[in-house]
């Protein structure tokens, strides 16, 4: 009798133990679920940590104000298909033909930096300015100019094509200097479709909801 | 006041910052080589070396050439010798010679930097300094001559 009452209060005992486990577990994994739901973005004090929630009808959504806003001439003239920069309305090569060179910083005499300065220079169709006045490196070209929007999403969060930028420096990139610059384009130039602050939601919108590219036409 | 060091030589200006280097370069320190052209840094005729850099002096403030070193037409070569000096009187390069000032610091900055340039190498330097008088053919052969003359002077480069 004592041995079968010994039995049954080691199984009783495994069984509390495993139902414990069971409870503690699931609390959990609910807890980290709603980690990954409550915010987009948890803000910590030194940087941005980004969380997917994936949804690809509103990461779509998103993509097609970021895609007007990249292929506006403010962005798209420094994201070349060739390695002149583009200029004007109608993003026509950039006049005295400008390269690219190694960096994007051009080359010899025609580097950015001799006409384009920190800021813009007055006066209507004058240069424009900023300190880091540059195109994308030749090793990262980042090309918008001709790029569907399926493309352009792909490339935009391909590490090999993205400068290795991840989530979070993805994110910040819309804060970058130059980027900014797109929205102080100097006298004479239309600014981008929306705001900066617009385009920023919709850029981490679609960044945060899993990066979808659109489907090709 | 301003601090800047143009051709070497230090000079404290009470001038407004924002005044293009061109302006002072001209009419504060009296240097007249180097030539106004368009005023907006489309033709290349005010090219001056701002830490070496071929920059427009026309849209460069003074508050960005303030505490560096600038040199003009004036100061590349104590004697006119710059090998690109040479090349250019010996093909005799200019026309009206409004221009070769800027040609000519242009120019020298590609050949510092590239002791053997081709001619696509002249091209894509010299690109944003126009000529009206349609010099560009021997300013090609002068950047060859003038590459050639640096070799020769400095054969570790």
């Amino acid at each position: 009798m004592k041995q079968q009452l010994g039995i049954k209060v080691y199984y009783r005992s495994t069984i509390r133990t495993f139902a414990v486990i069971g409870i503690l577990s699931s609390m959990i994994c609910i807890m980290a679920f709603g980690l990954n739901t409550e915010k987009h973005v948890i803000h910590h004090s030194a940087s941005i940590i980004p969380v997917v929630k994936k949804d690809s009808v509103a990461s779509v959504n998103a993509f097609k104000q970021v895609y007007a806003v990249l292929t506006s001439p403010r962005c798209m003239n420094c994201h070349p298909s060739g390695d002149t920069p583009l200029q004007g309305e109608d993003s026509h090569l950039h006049t005295m033909s400008p390269e690219r060179g190694v960096e994007g910083k051009g080359v010899y005499a025609m580097k950015c930096s001799n006409c384009h300065q920190p800021t813009n220079t007055p006066g209507l169709h004058s240069p424009p300015g900023n300190p880091n006045w540059h195109l994308p490196p030749a090793d990262m070209k980042m090309v918008f100019q001709g790029r569907t929007a399926h493309q352009l999403a792909k490339q935009l969060i391909d590490p090999k094509q993205n400068g290795y930028k991840d989530l979070e420096k993805l994110i910040e990139h819309a804060d970058d200097g130059l980027v900014l610059a797109g929205w102080n384009p100097g006298e004479g130039r239309k600014l981008p479709p929306m705001s900066h602050a617009a385009f920023k939601k919709a850029w981490i919108t679609w960044l945060t909801t899993g990066a979808y590219a659109p489907e090709e036409k | 006041m301003t601090t800047i060091t143009i051709n070497g030589k230090q000079h404290q200006l009470d001038v407004d910052p924002h005044m293009p280097l061109l302006w002072v370069i001209r009419d504060i320190i009296g240097l007249t080589g180097t030539k106004f052209g368009c005023g907006v840094a489309q033709c290349g005729a005010c090219v001056v070396h701002l830490n070496g850099e071929a920059v427009r002096s026309c849209v460069t403030k003074l508050s960005r050439a303030a505490g560096q070193n600038v040199v003009t037409i004036e100061g590349l070569s104590k004697n006119n010798n710059h090998p690109a000096q040479i090349a250019w009187n010996e093909e005799n390069v200019p026309q009206c010679g409004y221009c070769h000032s800027g040609q000519i610091m242009s120019a020298a900055v590609l050949l510092r930097e590239n002791a053997n340039p081709s001619d696509e190498d002249i091209d894509a330097a010299m690109a944003g300094n126009i000529c009206r008088c349609g010099t560009y053919h021997r300013i090609r052969k002068a950047i060859h001559l003038a590459a050639q003359l640096q070799r020769k002077e400095f054969p570790s480069r």
